[in-house]
Parts: structure tokens; C-alpha cells; sequence
């Protein structure tokens, strides 16, 4: 019996099975974890504007420049419950409230650098820091770049 | 001190991370595309100068999800772009981010060095 | 000379008796309700080591040897080490390969390895190619974590679907029929690769069901046994929705009815209401110590006799996931008995 290279679509039988599993396997608690995201999401915009007002004050900024420390504060906050172990443990409850805003992005940079400590500072740390912050960086830069284009060219 | 704020910064930054986690539930996109999404419409909306208001009604709420580095990154390429065209997209851009950068960098760096993964 | 039974299936002329085996568990594992049946209980998840994969070695190598000590045998007697692992390379086997000096041929069925081991093991010896034969397999929570998925403090959500990597080792030494009285592998499954479909790996449970279904239809109908024949069945690694899944397919498939005698290991190692493992263990280690551990003392003390071993494997990659293939699964069905 010669080779057939077009099995590529779904059969029937796969299409059936895909049935079965949606009725057989349960949804994610939607209404709890989107609650809870809210939550803790607000929670730490609430604790972000803190740190925005505290430097207004104690480093004389205005709101605009103040937001840049505040940022740098909870991305330490962040990168320190990870080294502890205790960041995963709260988003396992947190889900996207503590991922979505910049603590998560610190977690992956740091739960990515401590992980791969055990091969090396250059191969580990260094290298595998960016695995899953990679992409955020790079979609913002081409982002912004496609954007700035566009003003400087068609704008300006 | 405008506690207005507070409560603005609450709901908007609870509903950012409430997209983010029906985005997870409902579909087959993995945190990394969910964040990836976000920094990408931060940037649009910067681009179209909604997300800087957004920010001022909204503080914290806007400025800590993640959609905020998206937009800081174009409103640095643009204000550079304003004076040096095309070059200052490129010499601006980490203008208001490299705080945030730099800080995740060298903080994950020193946790690195620091403590170990429990697993 | 071995009789092949229908399309699959395989009897071994004088079946081979497995004649001690060993179980070790990291602690997550120790805190569930086969603690006594485990030969030790790390309490550590580095196990004194230097970084997890040296630690999955050691549990390998622990299980190796407390194996071999237990029916009085040195490596030197054992003809072929037969093992595997979920990390790349099966660097965990091969290293132990390494210390324990036999020669070595590495297996890879993901979950499935422990019954790949054993059905290899009965051909080796049964085929007169081997006196003594050591299958072995292990996994690591966080190397397959840290491998597959994210690393380990990474605040990532879990769905129900989600399973638990099971750190722990497990050894069988294979001997032929008549030395000593224990168990004997009379029957074995080779199973084929089935993909019905699945693309998330947060739900491997559902890519393995088909597979498990299909060997298990494939086992009764080439033997002719039902199977109500056996006191117990066991999947290796399915969870709770991969159970049911298996169950549904098998009335789909081949009209057999599982409710009576199925369980899957991945259900038995943990005490699924007070140790969040969401929907179950998963992991080569997960059939290995829950049969070689608890199981075979079941065997031994007459509680059961007959048992069908079905170990299941998601036979993906990082690669293969991320390039948008589909997650195929596999298992084999090993008939071990005790008259």
C-alpha cells in the first residue's frame, strides 16, 4: 500500500472524539477565576498608585515621572516573592490579576533566570532569562516601531 | 491627594487583568500570547492617544498591567520621531521604558544569584 | 517459541516471572495512601543533590539497586538494563546506565516505558537472549516541568485538566518462568500510535484515552478474555477525564464495559481530595511505582491475581506542540498473573 501524505485533516473520527472530550472533560470555574483576576488585578493597580503617589512626594516628581519608580518598585516586589517561592503559590489563586500587570512579567524574567541558574550564568542565566519574556519585549518594540513610522513619515 | 483615583485605578486594572484571564478560559492562547496581545494594544492605543488618557484618569490601573510598556515604548519612538524623523523612532523608543527594563533585568539577575528553585 | 494471538498480542511459551521489584517517591508522593508500599521516601525533591536532574538519577539509581538487592542479584548477573525517561536524550537512564555498568538499551514511550520495559524484557528472556533482565523508568516534577512547560516558580494557572508529574523511580528484574514464585508476565500488547485529535497539553489525559481504549480493544479481542477476566486493570496515567474517556471509548469502540475492575495509577498515588494534583498524576513514574510498589505487593500476598498493566504515553515534544502538531498517544497491555 503506497504512502498517504494527505491525512492532514481532521477525520471524522477526530472530530467525534474532539465531541466527546468537550462534553466529557469539565470548564475552568470562568466566573471564579475572572472574579479573582479582577481582584487581585485591582489590587495591585490600587498598590502600584500607592507607590506612583509616594514618589511624588518623596522624590518631588510629578505624576508622569513617578510612575517609572513605582513600576521599577513592584517589578523588585515581584522578582522577590519569586526567589522566595511564594509568587507562583499566589498565582495559582491570582491567575491572570498578578500576571497581566508588570509582576508578572518580572516572575518570568525571574522564575526563568532562577530556574536555569544550574546551567551556568551564560548559557542559563543569561540566556534563558528571556524564554517566556522574550516575546512581550519583542512585540512592543515592533510595535512601537510600525507605529513611530507611521508619525514620523506621515504625521510629522 | 485624589482618592477618586483609587477606586479608578482598582476597577480599570481589575478589568485589564479580568480580559486577560477570560482570554486564558475561552481560548487556546497561552499566557505568553495573552501578554503579548496586551503590549500590542497598549502600543495601538498609544498610538492613538487614548491610552496616555487613560492613564491620567486611571493612575495605577493603566499603568501597572503590562498594555502600559506597549504604549510607553510608542510614546517614546514618537516623541523622538517629532524631532529627528525616522532615526528618532529608534533613539527614542526605550526612552520611558528602560527604567521598567532594566529594573526586571537585574532584579530577576540577582534572585538568580541569590536563591535557589524549590521545585 | 512465543505465539503471536491475533494482531497484537503476544504469549510467551514459558512466561517469565518478575522476581523482585522497587519503588522510591519524592515526598509530595510519600503524603498519599500507598505510603507503606514504597521502598523509600525522599524528603526532599533534590534528594541531596545538586540540581533536579541529579536528583531524578539517584531516585533512578536507588530504584535500581534496592531492585537488585532485594532478589540477591549483582549488576554483573543482569544481562540488559532496559530504561527511560521524559527528559531529552533519556539522559536520566543513561547516566545510571553509566554507574550501574550493564549493558544498556535505552527506551523512550514517555509514560508508557514501564510497560514497554516489561514487554521487551519478556521477549529478551522468553526469546533465550537473556537470564536476567532490569527495566527500569523515573520522572521529576520539576525536570519535566522545567523541560516541557515552565519553569518551576513561574506563576502559571492550571486548568482541571492539568496533572501532576510524579517524581519518583521504579526497577523490575525479569527472570525466566520457574525462577521463584512471583508474579509472571503471561500476555503482552504492543500498542500502536493513536491521535484522535488533541493539540492542548494542559489536557494529555484526553490525547492518551484513544490510545489506552484501542490497546485495551485490541487486547481482549486478540486473547479472547473479557475483562471481567482480570481483578484489576490499570492505566498508567489517564487523570480523572482520561478515565472517563477510556470507559466511554471502550463501550464505543469494542462494546467492553470497564466499570467494574478499572483504575488508574494516577488516581491510587495521590489522595486526589486533600493533595492538589488537579486532575491526577501523570509521568513514567507514575504506573511504575504504583504498580511496582503497591501492586505487586497486592500479587504477592494473593489480594489479586490477575492484573493488566496499561501504561500510557503522550509521545510529543516542547517542538511539536509549539509547531501546532497534535499530541498522539500510546500504551501497551501487560497481563501479569499469580496463579
Amino acid at each position: 500500500m503506497a504512502r498517504d501524505p494527505k491525512k492532514k485533516k481532521l477525520t471524522v473520527d477526530q472530530k467525534r472524539y474532539t465531541e466527546l472530550v468537550r462534553d466529557t472533560v469539565p470548564r475552568p470555574r470562568y466566573g471564579k477565576n475572572a472574579l479573582l483576576a479582577f481582584f487581585f488585578g485591582g489590587l495591585i493597580a490600587l498598590i502600584g498608585q500607592g507607590f506612583i503617589d509616594f514618589y511624588r512626594f518623596t522624590l518631588d516628581m510629578d505624576v508622569k515621572e513617578a510612575a517609572s519608580p513605582a513600576v521599577a518598585t513592584m517589578i523588585f516586589i515581584a522578582a522577590l516573592l519569586t526567589g522566595l517561592g511564594l509568587f507562583d503559590k499566589i498565582a495559582r489563586v491570582a491567575g491572570a490579576g498578578v500576571s497581566v500587570p508588570v509582576t508578572g512579567f518580572a516572575n518570568s524574567l525571574a522564575s526563568a533566570a532562577l530556574e536555569f541558574k544550574r546551567e551556568g550564568l551564560v548559557f542559563g542565566v543569561g540566556s534563558k532569562m528571556f524564554i517566556l519574556a522574550g516575546s512581550v519585549i519583542t512585540f512592543g518594540v515592533v510595535t512601537a516601531f510600525v507605529i513611530g513610522l507611521i508619525y514620523a513619515i506621515f504625521i510629522f | 491627594m485624589e482618592w477618586q483615583i483609587y477606586i479608578w485605578a482598582f476597577l480599570v486594572g481589575g478589568a485589564l487583568a479580568m480580559l486577560g484571564q477570560l482570554i486564558l478560559d475561552f481560548t487556546n492562547y497561552s499566557p505568553g500570547h495573552v501578554l503579548s496581545g496586551f503590549v500590542v494594544g497598549g502600543g495601538i492605543l498609544g498610538g492613538l492617544g487614548i491610552y496616555p488618557r487613560l492613564i491620567e484618569f486611571a493612575g495605577g490601573g493603566a499603568s501597572m498591567p503590562i498594555s502600559s510598556f506597549g504604549n510607553a515604548l510608542v510614546q517614546g519612538a514618537i516623541s523622538e520621531a517629532e524631532r529627528n524623523g525616522v532615526i528618532g523612532v529608534m533613539t527614542g523608543m526605550f526612552e520611558l521604558t528602560s527604567t521598567g527594563i532594566t529594573a526586571a533585568i537585574v532584579f530577576a539577575f540577582f534572585v538568580a544569584l541569590i536563591f535557589n528553585p524549590k521545585g | 517459541m512465543a505465539r503471536k494471538i491475533g494482531k497484537q498480542t503476544y504469549q510467551p511459551e514459558n512466561p517469565p516471572v518478575i522476581i523482585s521489584t522497587a519503588a522510591v517517591v519524592g515526598p509530595f508522593e510519600g503524603q498519599g495512601p500507598l505510603q507503606p508500599y514504597f521502598d523509600h521516601i525522599y524528603t526532599d525533591m533534590m534528594a541531596g543533590e545538586r540540581s533536579f536532574e541529579a536528583a531524578e538519577r539517584e531516585m533512578a539509581l536507588n530504584a535500581c539497586w534496592t531492585c537488585m538487592n532485594k532478589a540477591g542479584k549483582t549488576p554483573q548477573e543482569v544481562d540488559f538494563f532496559l530504561a527511560g525517561d521524559l527528559l531529552n536524550q533519556i539522559t536520566t537512564s543513561a547516566f545510571s546506565a553509566v554507574e550501574l555498568a550493564i549493558p544498556y538499551l535505552g527506551i523512550y514511550g514517555a509514560c508508557s516505558s514501564s510497560g514497554e520495559g516489561l514487554a521487551l524484557a519478556t521477549m529478551l528472556v522468553d526469546g533465550g537472549y537473556a537470564n536476567l533482565v532490569l527495566a527500569a523508568t523515573s520522572s521529576h516534577n520539576a525536570t519535566a516541568e522545567r523541560q516541557y512547560r515552565y519553569p518551576t516558580e513561574y506563576g502559571s494557572h492550571r486548568k482541571p485538566t492539568t496533572q501532576w508529574t510524579v517524581t519518583g523511580a521504579g526497577a523490575a528484574l525479569v527472570a525466566p518462568g520457574g525462577t521463584g514464585d512471583g508474579p509472571q508476565i503471561t500476555m503482552f500488547t504492543v500498542g500502536k500510535l493513536v491521535d484522535l485529535g488533541i493539540k492542548d497539553v494542559q489536557n494529555v489525559g484526553a490525547a492518551m484515552a484513544p490510545a489506552a481504549a484501542d490497546t485495551l480493544v485490541r487486547h481482549f479481542a486478540d486473547t479472547g478474555r473479557s475483562p471481567g477476566y482480570y481483578d484489576l486493570i490499570v492505566t498508567g496515567d489517564l487523570g480523572k477525564f482520561g478515565k472517563d474517556l477510556t470507559k466511554k471509548l471502550a463501550v464505543s469502540k469494542g462494546g467492553f464495559d470497564l466499570s467494574d475492575n478499572y483504575e488508574d495509577c494516577g488516581l491510587i498515588l495521590y489522595d486526589t481530595e486533600k493533595q492538589d494534583v488537579h486532575a491526577g498524576a501523570s509521568g513514567c513514574a507514575s504506573s511504575a511505582v504504583v504498580v511496582y510498589g503497591y501492586l505487586y505487593r497486592q500479587l504477592m500476598e494473593g489480594q489479586i491475581r490477575r492484573l493488566l498493566m496499561v501504561p500510557t504515553g503522550a509521545l510529543h515534544s516542547p517542538t511539536s506542540f509549539q509547531q501546532g502538531d497534535n499530541i498522539p498517544g500510546i500504551a501497551h497491555a501487560i497481563s501479569i498473573e499469580k496463579p
